[in-house]
């Protein structure tokens, strides 16, 4: 009688609390991420988790990407002027825009210059009341140097403002619709500050977004509701619901039962089973990223460009964007991916020819038994899904040619730390674009300024190349700018201080009710056009 | 008792001090830090990042830095999250009811699955019964968590459909933080029935998956201990006056058997604790064990010097009270008799 009872108890239990259905009465969206946000304020994170639970949702800049592109469209500004010597940017505002109405904050005046003021002023005067508030950091802003860029920010009237700024830069429009640039309220600041709680406005953001903060259960959930005033029309979602869950492959399962409509970066050895489920979709666009394998040109042997020409010529891509991308990748040639317009199309590439590599190798003076090591990527970023396995790949690629590699790694932040003294020989990295401005990749990875920065591994520092990008800052005629960036890339390729990998899709997936989604290139979400088809919808457990 | 307890408390703090000294420097000497991490890929001139290093006091020599830390923490603040800019402890709290809740019950469900497998299988001792179970609990207590819990998400929850697969509760309810404990909030707004059967039905798995090793662990050693047990002269006594055997086993049997399975279960309360911080990645579940690893992985120094801390008390308290359930329930321990 007892092993019977025993038997039967868990059989009882789980027929008692059968699962519960997922449908809610209001069209509720609900998005599986990646991790917890680290406040709601993206002027004081850099983090993807953060940015996708802050900016796009429940704010708007000044001017903003296109809904799954890189082009700039007005926003909370109509229209914009830039002064012909590019240091004076005049942007007129709407009038029409109202900020949200939330548990603890009731508008009384739409969207004004005030608002741009206050914002900027947060973040770029130390004696603002709200500077310190939050930490005070602004790395995202301080990053881009911002802080170098913009001299001062006149208000001319309600309606307008004026940013001058120290020199020309020519990037700076684009800069303006990155994430961290999102206008905040500075009435609802004011009333912060008189209740003395100035910290709220971090943690209860209000902003003029199309989506309400609600609720955030630390680790666990993000509420939002539609914003029902929202300047471009209200959102067809009544909810949408961040579950917070870090487990790539629970996350799969979650939207094969249904419990999430869209999930965060799904793992590519999931792709093919995604494809063949009937329930689900997936969407991909090309990335606006960069995977590279970077020569320490500061260290032998790789000061020497003959031998970067032959590792050029050594490395099999091809097989390497099959394998390890397995085939959700396009081959770069040059830094910049294709969908940037100064990007050059007359740029010929290096062939898969380990033979050709042997004599430069001979040709640079290096006879058998060269050996060099290589960093492997240690976590799994868009830009080089398995850094290991391509170590591997490389591995047996340059013993062909009598190139013997040891395969280094240590846990990201040793990685970033090491490589930015320069520690490494041979190091896999890359990188996906703030603003798709070719500034923001040439720039930020290849300057010499860069070198210091630690973002330029290659330690590459070429005055020709430099010369050409900082021309390229100072005039805001795209004819003009691309010729630039066309030279610059030239030099590049001649000097090959990287071997450039590939331009890796990105990739989302979804359930098959999710109508209107469109893939962002720079990899951040925005659900405002999304829809829920309730008839499939219904169909669902 | 008293005595006893003092005398434990005393004895924890050299404990708690090198359990600072430990975390601190430790997680110093790992090469990169948090202003790195913030930073990313971009990097960012030099100026700015010593900028950042001394807004977070990291421009300080360790010395200083730890002293201004034990001195902080003595005042009762443990600083502030880098990444939240909240206070380290107010982050624990919002947590820790979380991992207080999953632990418990997965306890529960060990010692109450733990001794009846145990029990079973020392009545049918030899049987193939015992066999199978006691095979069985080997096995259990040897899963990798993090390898279980998938197994159970992809057989409960993906095949059959009966499990959510990870959270806390379903996305459409919500409910007012009161006590931290899910299981008791939602019985005060509203609803409660619907609300408390996705609480059980989200805790089910995880608690499985963190309750099975120590589940596999009672089991066994339940079984040899009452075996023991039944092996002495006060049951064949008790036999002889013609009382029942389940009687015998349940009466005198297991009562005897008893203090080996708190000792076990106080052991377990400690590795729940490690094995959460697996359990809770896996299932989504919002505790402490989730908030320290992605500290550790973000070099958010307070939180990790503060974090460790705390959970050093909770083992300590934890162990202390063990100890003194094992006075109070067998006399035979208490000092003095």
């Amino acid at each position: 009688m007892f092993r019977f009872f025993f038997l039967l108890l868990p059989v009882f239990f789980f027929v008692f609390m059968s699962f519960e259905a997922v449908n809610a009465k209001p069209k509720t969206f609900i998005y599986c991420s990646e991790g917890s946000p680290s406040n709601f304020n993206p002027q004081l994170t850099s983090d993807g988790p953060s940015f996708n639970a802050s900016s796009r949702m429940i704010y708007n800049r000044l001017v903003d990407f296109k809904s799954g592109g890189t082009e700039i469209i007005p926003s909370l500004a109509s229209s914009w002027k830039i002064s012909d010597n590019g240091l004076e940017y005049t942007f007129h505002l709407r009038t029409d825009v109202p900020f949200q109405k939330t548990d603890i904050f009731n508008p009384q005046r739409n969207f004004n210059a005030d608002d741009v003021i206050w914002t900027f002023h947060r973040m770029l005067k130390s004696d603002h009341p709200y500077h310190e508030v939050g930490g005070g950091r602004y790395e995202y802003f301080k990053s881009m140097e911002m802080d170098q860029i913009i001299k001062e920010i006149v208000k001319i009237n309600d309606s307008t403002v004026k940013f001058i700024l120290k020199h020309p830069e020519a990037p700076f429009l684009a800069d303006m619709a990155m994430d961290s640039m999102s206008i905040l309220s500075a009435e609802y600041a004011n009333q912060l500050l008189k209740t003395k709680t100035p910290g709220k406005i971090d943690t209860n953001p209000v902003g003029t977004g199309p989506f309400v903060f609600k609720r955030y259960q630390k680790d666990s959930f993000i509420k939002y509701e539609a914003h029902d005033q929202y300047f471009m029309g209200r959102p067809q979602l009544d909810q949408v619901v961040f579950s917070i869950t870090q487990d790539p492959s629970v996350r799969l399962q979650k939207l094969k039962t249904g419990e999430c409509h869209l999930i965060a970066e799904p793992s590519p050895t999931d792709l093919p089973g995604i494809k063949n489920n009937s329930q689900l979709r997936l969407v991909e666009g090309p990335g606006l990223n960069v995977g590279y394998i970077a020569m320490n040109t500061e260290k032998k042997p790789f000061d020497n460009p003959l031998v970067r020409k032959a590792f050029n010529h050594a490395l099999n891509r091809d097989a390497y964007i099959k394998t390890i991308y397995l085939g959700n990748a396009q081959k770069a040639i040059n830094p910049l991916p294709p969908s940037i317009w100064a990007y050059s199309k007359n740029i010929q590439d290096y062939s898969y020819d380990p033979e050709l590599a042997r004599k430069l190798l001979h040709q640079a003076g290096i006879r058998e038994g060269l050996s060099v090591e290589l960093w492997t990527l240690p976590v799994s970023r868009p830009y080089l899904p398995s850094g290991k396995k391509l170590g591997e790949m490389i591995q047996s690629d340059l013993a062909q040619i009598g190139v013997k590699v040891t395969l280094v790694t240590y846990d990201w932040p040793t990685y970033l730390a090491q490589s930015r003294k320069g520690a490494h020989q041979l190091i896999e990295l890359g990188w996906t674009g703030d603003n798709g401005d070719p500034d923001n990749f040439l720039s930020v990875l290849l300057s010499c300024a860069a070198i210091k920065a630690g973002s330029n591994v290659a330690r590459w520092c070429s005055t020709p190349f430099g010369q050409w990008i900082e021309k390229a800052k100072k005039v805001s005629d795209q004819k003009k700018r691309t010729y630039f960036y066309f030279e610059a890339q030239k030099i590049f390729k001649q000097e090959a201080p990287w071997v450039t990998l590939a331009h890796a899709t990105v990739y989302r997936a979804l359930r098959k009710e999710v109508k209107g989604y469109q893939l962002s290139p720079f990899g951040t979400e925005n659900f405002y056009n999304v829809d829920l088809d309730q008839r499939e919808n219904n169909k669902n457990p | 008792m008293i005595r006893f307890l003092i005398q434990r408390l005393i004895l924890a703090f050299p404990t708690l001090l090198g359990v600072s000294l430990l975390s601190f420097f430790m997680i110093r000497w790992v090469p990169g830090d948090p202003v790195m991490i913030l930073l990313g890929e971009r990097g960012s001139s030099p100026a700015v990042y010593a900028e950042m290093r001394h807004k977070l006091g990291l421009d300080q020599s360790l010395g200083q830095q730890f002293l201004l830390y034990i001195k902080k923490v003595m005042q009762g603040d443990l600083g502030v999250s880098i990444s939240t800019q909240q206070p380290v402890l107010r982050e624990f709290w919002d947590r820790f009811p979380a991992t207080v809740e999953l632990g418990l019950a997965s306890l529960l469900f060990a010692l109450v699955g733990g001794t009846l497998i145990g029990v079973a299988a020392a009545v049918f001792r030899h049987s193939p019964g015992d066999y199978l179970l006691m095979g069985a609990s080997l096995i259990g207590y040897s899963m990798p968590i993090f390898w279980w819990g998938l197994i159970l998400i992809l057989f409960f929850s993906v095949q059959l459909g009966w499990t959510p697969v990870s959270g806390r509760m379903g996305v459409m309810y919500d409910v007012p933080t009161l006590t931290g404990f899910l299981l008791i909030d939602v019985w005060f707004d509203g609803e409660g029935g619907e609300k408390f059967r996705s609480v059980i039905s989200h805790l089910m798995l995880p608690c499985i998956a963190l309750g099975t090793i120590p589940l596999a662990a009672i089991a066994r050693m339940t079984r040899s201990s009452i075996l023991e047990v039944l092996g002495e002269d006060y049951i064949r006594t008790a036999r002889a006056k013609g009382l029942s055997y389940s009687k015998v086993v349940f009466k005198h049997g297991f009562k005897n058997a008893l203090i080996p399975i708190i000792t076990m279960v106080g052991l377990m309360a400690s590795s729940v604790l490690t094995g959460a911080i697996l359990t809770e990645t896996i299932f989504s579940w919002p505790g402490i064990g989730k908030w320290l690893v992605g500290a550790i992985q973000s070099r958010d120094y307070p939180v990790i010097q503060g974090g460790v801390l705390l959970v050093a008390i909770v083992v300590i308290v934890v162990n202390i009270a063990v100890d003194g359930i094992c006075r109070w329930v067998n006399p035979l321990f208490r000092e003095g008799r």
